[in-house]
């Protein structure tokens, strides 16, 4: 079996230090060429949510474009064109049952919806699972 | 002997928590079982030498291996000097290896 890694995560974007760790493992490994599965559950299936847009800073008075103010859902576009470049596999598998509650369903092109069979066959297929939950 | 990859990701001071984590490290380490401590986030501002907690001091000397993630350490301003002795200076790089090893990882 060639090396896979599966990372569970649950916390909404923007609310917690765990998502930026995650997408550091997610990119670490994508650059050595290791597989990686996503499965976002409960308020991680907003953070490939294609509606985010960037904002100015009214406060600092900056612009849009000064601020340059990441979103999820662009480390995300990142990160599929990363596994893309390193001829690694990233699948990112949002939780449906999360996603109806949230009415949280238009992603970015790369981002799939499903369940805990999905869950289930990502950990049997990789060398390791590594679940990060919210608090 | 069991290989495992124990991440910390808060601070000792935030929860009572932490205490049984660290307390899991070490109980493990006494057991003869092979264990790595990696400190992320507000995890690692327990490793300074200052520090009012104890635990990290106890899981070095328990053999537990604790690393520390640079990210983290730069972003709040640990440098070397101020670490606790026994500590190692490690990445995000080091932490997918130790993943992709088939550690039994678990996060807190």
């Amino acid at each position: 079996m060639s090396k896979a890694l599966t990372i569970a995560i649950m916390d909404a974007p923007y609310e917690s230090a765990n998502t930026t760790t995650a997408f550091r493992i997610i990119a670490a490994a994508l650059a050595k060429g290791i597989d990686v599965n996503v499965f976002a559950y409960e308020g991680a299936v907003a953070l490939a949510m294609k509606d985010q847009q960037p904002h100015a800073n009214p406060v600092r008075g900056t612009t849009v474009e000064q601020e340059d103010h990441p979103t999820t859902r662009a480390f995300i576009a990142g990160l599929l064109a990363l596994a893309q470049e390193k001829g690694a596999r990233l699948q990112w598998v949002n939780c449906g049952l999360c996603v109806d509650e949230r009415g949280a369903g238009n992603w970015i092109e790369g981002v799939r919806r499903g369940g805990p069979p999905d869950f289930l066959a990502m950990v049997e297929g990789s060398s390791n699972t590594l679940v990060i939950p919210t608090r | 002997m069991s290989r495992y990859l124990l991440i910390e990701s808060r601070d000792p001071w935030e929860s009572g928590d932490s205490r049984h984590f660290y307390d899991l490290a070490t109980d493990l380490a006494a057991k003869g079982h092979d264990v790595v401590l990696f400190l992320v986030q507000n995890g690692v501002l327990g490793v300074r030498k200052g520090s009012s907690s104890t635990l990290v001091q106890k899981a070095v000397d328990a053999k537990v291996k604790v690393l520390l993630d640079d990210f983290s350490l730069r972003e709040r301003g640990i440098d070397d000097g101020e670490r606790t002795g026994g500590t190692t200076l490690s990445n995000i790089d080091t932490l997918v290896d130790l993943l992709a090893d088939g550690r039994k990882a678990m996060w807190h």
